[in-house]
């Protein structure tokens, strides 16, 4: 096609398309690999989903711009089959025993530490004992408890531990150099973590999982619900490109059909065309959005629906009719009516398919937009409630003062994908304006 | 013939163009408000497809008549007891939804609240209150508005005259370096203003810790007038520049391509031919005729712009209209979310006659005759 490449003359247009692809080829691995029930299952998930990830944890890539090197999340499970689980009967009791071995190689301490037990008994809750083992051979007594069906031990937030530690918090005493010290050095090398249960009943069982939370997590990070931020990137792609594109495309096609219609028949139904788009420039857009979003409907279908409702007597109806108007006396419509045309195949067959390729450039053009108020939106809280989308992250990251608390990733991964996107159309869309409007070329 | 504009009677004396703009003005004016009406119309039937202006309206008398009779110290009044109390209560309210006229159908209670709308007459907040401590929702949309304006009348301000001079500049430099940096950054107002607004706190507020995070003035404020008038301005300078930077390099480049474009029209090469100076070409063979145009345009900015004043606002935790708006969504306090829709539209209404001004004080159709502006 003669437009493409002209399009692609225009370094600008290929960059533009190269994201756009780019971005589309983002959503299909998104859609493919978390399906739609399982992200919105992940987003909406609490401790239950989450209780392995760190919270606030910044994206593992800060490492290369920290002079330290600062913990990931080490997870260690006795389910697991390399972790030897040494089981003696004697009597009614069993002794359980099994030790998470596990490398420290960090400058800095981690985040917090919790044990998650699993433990199987009819009556009798078995009874455990952890040890810490450091690397430099000392031997530090954790805790004694009974441990119930499913059961949490936050480490971090045990007083008597941090007692025995002189003071220091667990998660940072545990892995210091000298626990007693005034400021505190963290010791790298292997570590363990002894457990020992002893059972009550014959079919009892003990497992457990430990989870040393990091300061960093994944490509991403996470927020403060400890959810995975990967989670809501990927997702906010096809959600901020579908609403985008329907929106665009929604009102513009019925904004021009609207302007053919007027400008075709002309007299009282141009003039209130022209009228109701007065009211239209005067009517508050998104504070009415922001009204519909509290009182009816958060949903993003909804909103959408708003959206092209509202900006139906837009804008772009006085641009398009200027151009009808120009159409509407040409010789070939002049043709199409000598021969007997009906008003409506003049207007679908031969008015619409004349405007319709300039439509593109102020399309394209128009996407960033809508998808910048899909954020808006969701920054003001309207954002859907049960999609992870880019502005939702934003809503969150400002919301729990990640700009004060210097969390910038939370708040620079979805802005950097959404400035990304908008000028991936807004690129396209001023070449495509440069390829319909020969005017401005070479200007 | 010195302009383009062929005038096809001879321009008359002053108090003739002064009465043609006053008229002109002032048709504007009635057809503005025919528009806010409508607009404002359309808000009340959004708004009450729940049910909700009903609410508002029940509420306040209900409030209205609580108030009423507990200040009522008169001795047959105290003689009653809590529940005769109530029983009256029930009974006056009742009296006045009929007076009100909230059991009639509906069509017709919407006119009445249009007029309540238009007025601002909306009663109380629930949750809300300004800054005096009243919970009226007229006097705290009105005590928010002059911040609002202030942020939004200096940030178009700049953004005007930067715009303008920075693109005449540039279509006298056409092609050089700097335009073409303009042209690459133009795709870059897709962004609105909300959006660089968090990356300017991010730089400025979190990291260089030399701009304030946001709020219009320091707890406490400043006590003398200038000291109070800079830590405003300091406050001013993030979002302002927000603003700008958002809206700067496609408005830019917009007057400069409109500028080149009519400065390859005959009569500016007639005047060159003439040997005018640049100075004089720029201001009145491509300002002069150009300006109309380019004030429409601009218009068109300003109301996209309104549209994000809300946002950018919230962000920057400006006590304006906006940050209003945001907190009463938070609050459910529907009283508050109508009366700001309303507010918007007059605001909105107003900037459209404003520059609809301008436009026939420029515009020489209007001030000396001939057609005025169509559609």
């Amino acid at each position: 096609m003669k437009t493409i490449r002209e399009l692609l003359q225009y370094p600008a247009a290929a960059v533009g398309i190269v994201i756009i692809v780019l971005l589309v080829g983002l959503s299909i691995y998104a859609m493919i690999t978390i399906p739609y029930s399982e992200a919105v299952r992940l987003w909406r998930g609490g401790e239950d989903v989450w209780y392995h990830t760190p919270k606030n944890a910044a994206p593992v890539w800060t490492n290369w711009f920290t002079p330290k090197n600062l913990p990931a999340t080490i997870r260690v499970d006795s389910e697991d089959p390399s972790i030897e689980k040494s089981i003696e009967v004697s009597g009614e009791m069993t002794n359980i025993a099994f030790s998470f071995i596990f490398e420290f190689p960090y400058d800095d301490f981690p985040r917090e530490i919790s044990v998650f037990f699993d433990a199987k008994y009819d009556e009798k809750a078995p009874h455990v004992s952890m040890t810490w083992l450091t690397p430099d051979g000392r031997e530090i007594r954790v805790a004694d408890k009974s441990v119930s069906e499913s059961e949490t031990y936050r480490v971090s937030q045990d007083d008597k531990l941090q007692r025995r530690l002189g003071g220091s918090l667990p998660h940072n005493g545990l892995f210091a150099v000298d626990p007693r010290a005034k400021t505190l050095v963290p010791l790298q090398g292997t570590y363990t973590l002894r457990v020992e249960a002893i059972t009550f009943e014959p079919e009892s069982d003990v497992d457990a999982e430990m989870v040393v939370y990091g300061q960093v997590h994944g490509l991403a990070g996470t927020d403060h619900r400890r959810r995975d931020l990967s989670v809501a990137l990927l997702w906010g792609t096809p959600i901020a490109l579908g609403f985008g594109l329907l929106a665009a495309v929604g009102t513009s096609l019925i904004q021009m059909i609207i302007a053919a219609i007027g400008t075709w028949y002309g007299g009282w139904v141009d003039s209130l065309i022209q009228r109701v788009t007065e009211v239209q420039l005067i009517l508050p857009f998104l504070p009415i959005l922001i009204m519909v979003g509290t009182f009816y409907s958060k949903s993003i279908f909804a909103m959408l629906g708003v959206v092209v409702v509202l900006s139906i007597f837009g804008g772009g109806i006085k641009t398009n009719r200027a151009m009808f108007m120009q159409v509407k006396h040409s010789p070939y419509i002049e043709a199409a009516q000598a021969y007997g045309a009906s008003d409506a195949r003049l207007i679908r067959k031969y008015l619409i398919p004349r405007i319709l390729p300039t439509l593109l450039p102020s399309l394209v053009a128009l996407v960033p937009s809508f998808v910048f108020l899909e954020a808006a939106l969701a920054l003001l809280g309207l954002g859907d409630p049960t999609l992870p989308t880019w502005g939702k992250v934003i809503n969150d990251a400002y919301g729990n003062g990640a700009l004060y608390y210097g969390q910038y990733y939370w708040i620079l991964e979805p802005s950097v994908l959404l400035i990304i996107m908008a000028l991936a159309f807004s690129l396209l869309g001023f070449a495509l304006d440069r390829i319909f409007n020969p005017r401005l070329r070479g200007m | 013939m010195k302009t383009k504009t062929t005038p096809r009677e001879k321009p008359k004396p002053g108090t003739n163009a002064l009465a043609r703009v006053g008229k002109y003005a002032g048709v504007r004016l009635v057809v503005l408000f025919i528009t806010v009406v409508v607009s404002i119309y359309l808000v009340v039937l959004v708004a009450n497809m729940g049910g909700y202006v009903d609410e508002i309206r029940l509420g306040n008398i209900q409030q209205q008549i609580s108030l009423e009779i507990s200040q009522d110290r008169s001795p047959e009044m105290l003689a009653l007891s809590l529940d005769e109390r109530q029983a009256l209560i029930r009974e006056r309210v009742a009296v006045e939804v009929q007076r009100q006229g909230l059991d009639r159908p509906f069509i017709l209670r919407s006119f009445g609240y249009l007029k309540g709308a238009i007025t601002l007459d909306l009663g109380f907040a629930t949750d809300l209150t300004s800054d005096s401590g009243s919970k009226q929702v007229r006097l705290i949309l009105v005590e928010r508005l002059p911040p609002t304006l202030l942020m939004w009348g200096l940030a178009n301000l700049l953004l005007f005259f930067i715009s303008l001079l920075f693109g005449l500049f540039l279509s006298r430099k056409y092609g050089s370096v700097l335009d073409r940096i303009v042209i690459t950054l133009a795709p870059t107002s897709s962004a609105p203003a909300w959006f660089y607004g968090l990356f300017l706190i991010l730089i400025f507020a979190a990291v260089l810790q030399i701009l304030p995070f946001g709020g219009m003035v320091d707890a406490p404020p400043p006590e003398t007038k200038i000291a109070y008038a800079l830590n405003l301005l300091k406050h001013l300078i993030l979002p302002t520049t927000a603003i700008v930077i958002s809206t700067i390099f496609l408005q830019t480049y917009n007057f400069r391509t409109f500028f080149l474009i009519y400065s390859t029209e005959d009569y500016v090469e007639m005047a060159k031919a003439k040997g005018l100076t640049d100075r004089e070409i720029e201001r009145k063979y491509i300002l002069r005729p150009t300006l109309p145009t380019i004030i429409t345009q601009f218009a068109l900015t300003v109301i996209t712009l309104w549209t994000g004043a809300t946002i950018l606002e919230t962000v920057f935790n400006w006590p304006g209209l906006g940050r209003t708006l945001y907190q009463a969504i938070g609050l459910y306090d529907t009283p508050v979310i109508v009366g700001s829709q309303v507010i918007y539209a007059y605001l909105l209404a107003a900037t459209v006659f404003l520059l609809d001004f301008i436009y026939a004080l420029v515009d020489p159709r209007v001030r000396i005759g001939g057609q005025g502006r169509t559609g």
